[in-house]
């Protein structure tokens, strides 16, 4: 493997993504990690002077609705999957910037 | 001798559109539902859901973009802004970041001293809001509501081309004006329809380069935000002063206080991480799309105030405030229509309207009177069926209840009295009863008639002819 995962990187990226890796999981996952980058390298390796960036993979454009109310009340689907509620609010650990 | 320093601002304004449903998804953004119940698996994020474009929301914010002199990306896509945070359900924000739909516009403000200035827009670009959270006073606990998830947004990002909280409102002003133009939305800092965070950094006077700049968020009105860019340039020239540094970072207003702080940061929360939504497929706004979207563009201020002077000769002033407000326009245009006396319109809307408006701090935005009902009223004062100070009375209802003044006076019985006979012998009872008055002004008290025409009018409820109580008055005397 060209690219070398550092410990610190691996903990950055941890956090970024909100979670917790215990030593093992860390090593598994910078292996995995540099073997993705290895492959990202490979893919740099082609020419694509002049390629437009493709930001979608089906030739389809202007997927649109018109702005018309479909949807009801939904909130006790939506909050079916609360682990806590309050009435018809969703209950979080407080959260004050 | 002291240092001259130069405050350079740019500012983020969010602008909440005004379409029915959500940017993504066919639920209403109406205010007022009950918590989650404009919410469905799309807006709180649920695996498996799949977003669908709003084309209203391309076609708002394509016609700021024309408004305000920008280069419209006619091949536009959405991109995921990743954060972690309760009024984020996906945990990423649909946003745009490589190829915002307009970029490189500008306005022009008109300043105090009538000068005009142009201020450059970066880009603007359409995203969705988050949901809202509600901090229990009590418990360590917070509410969440996603009625306002995925709530259509346009993100307008201007160049840091302001130097002052005047120009800053200025700018504001141009951007609401034209937005309400539009119908875009109804631009309320106060109900965060409108919300501007201020990007400000001091320099030395003569500088080119740049200082650290921080960002104020919470700022819910006009004088507030001009109160925290003064307090922020002076925070920023004392740290310099005494050699500290400025950090660049988030600071919060505290209108009340009078102070920002600085906000705890989420935790390496300026790591978005950017990438294409894959759920979205791209935007292409063609030629004729485009072209369409231009010609529904409505008049604007200055054509507007342009018209107005010609067609209607009413004085500048007037023109100046009645197109200050969309509102206020539509209504004195619709109004004219109907009774052709464009004067006596502007008067009953800059001074009756505005007055009651102050009272009850509402803006013109807010006035749900029709035209028609306007122009009955100034009917009734022009055929002498009411005179002045009941038509002002009655226009209160109107202002209030949107009432037919034409019915209102039938059933109250508040038709002026034009009858002479009726008129004469009110007065007669007037002057016997009051000779001190009658003596003053026949001594030359020209103000002692004043007090007899108001014994008249209350004797007679107020709906006497003024004019005619006054002539009569005189001849009696």
């Amino acid at each position: 493997m060209a690219n070398v995962i550092s410990d610190e990187t691996i903990e950055y990226v941890g956090i970024l993504a909100k979670l917790e890796l215990s030593d093992e999981e860390k090593e598994a996952a910078k292996k995995d990690m540099a073997s993705m980058l290895d492959h990202i390298d490979k893919l740099n390796e082609l020419d694509t002077t002049g390629v437009e960036p493709m930001s979608h993979v089906f030739p389809v454009e202007n997927v649109m609705r018109e702005d018309v109310v479909t949807n009801g009340d939904g909130s006790e689907a939506t909050l079916a999957n609360a682990p806590e509620r309050k009435e018809d609010a969703f209950v979080v650990p407080k959260t004050v910037d | 001798m002291a240092k001259e320093y130069e405050t350079v601002i740019g500012l983020e304004v969010h602008v909440e559109l005004a379409t029915k449903t959500k940017i993504f998804c066919g639920c209403s953004t109406a205010f007022g539902g009950s918590p989650n119940s404009h919410t469905c698996p799309v807006c709180t994020g649920m695996p498996g859901s799949l977003p669908v474009l709003n084309k209203q929301v391309v076609e708002y914010a394509a016609a700021v973009g024309l408004a305000t002199n920008c280069t419209i990306t006619q091949n536009c896509k959405f991109d995921r802004k990743n954060y972690f945070y309760p009024d984020n359900p996906q945990n990423y924000q649909i946003s745009q970041l490589y190829l915002p739909i307009c970029r490189n516009g500008h306005v022009d403000i008109e300043l105090e001293d009538g000068t005009t200035k142009q201020i450059r827009i970066h880009e603007i670009h359409m995203e969705e809001d988050a949901g809202k959270l509600v901090h229990d006073e009590w418990d360590d606990v917070s509410y969440v509501d996603y009625n306002r998830s995925g709530v259509p947004l346009i993100e307008i990002v201007s160049e840091p081309d302001m130097r002052s909280a005047e120009e800053v409102i200025a700018y504001l002003d141009k951007l609401r004006l034209i937005i309400q133009y539009l119908g875009a939305s109804d631009c309320k800092l106060q109900e965060g329809s409108m919300r501007a965070d201020v990007n400000l950094s001091v320099r030395e006077a003569g500088s080119e380069a740049f200082g650290t700049r921080t960002e104020t968020k919470n700022l819910n009105s006009f004088s507030a935000i001009a109160r925290a860019i003064e307090a922020e340039k002076n925070r920023q020239i004392d740290l310099i002063e005494s050699g500290e540094a400025v950090v660049q970072e988030t600071r919060r207003w505290d209108d009340n206080k009078e102070y920002s702080y600085a906000m705890r940061s989420k935790e390496d929360a300026q790591d978005y991480r950017y990438f294409p939504d894959p759920d979205l497929v791209p935007v292409h706004i063609s030629d004729a799309w485009l072209e369409e979207i231009r010609s529904r563009q409505p008049e604007f201020k200055t054509e507007k105030m342009a018209r107005y002077k010609e067609e209607f000769g009413i004085p500048d002033y007037d023109i100046g405030i009645l197109t200050d407000s969309k509102k206020l326009a539509d209504l004195f245009e619709a109004t004219t229509a109907i009774c052709s006396q464009p004067k006596k319109v502007s008067n009953w809307l800059m001074g009756e309207t505005m007055r009651i408006l102050k009272e009850k701090e509402m803006e013109p935005e807010d006035i749900t009177f029709s035209p028609e009902n306007l122009a009955k009223l100034i009917g009734l004062v022009e055929a002498g069926t009411i005179n002045g100070s009941v038509a002002k009375e009655i226009f209160e209802k109107i202002f209030d209840e949107d009432i037919n003044p034409e019915q209102y006076v039938e059933e109250h019985g508040l038709k002026q009295v034009n009858d002479e006979g009726a008129l004469r012998a009110t007065i007669e009872e007037v002057i016997a009863a009051n000779p001190q008055s009658v003596e003053d002004y026949r001594n030359g008290k020209e103000k002692a008639i004043g007090f007899l025409v108001g014994q008249t009018m209350k004797a007679m409820k107020g709906k006497a002819n003024p004019g005619m109580v006054n002539q009569i008055l005189k001849e009696l005397l």
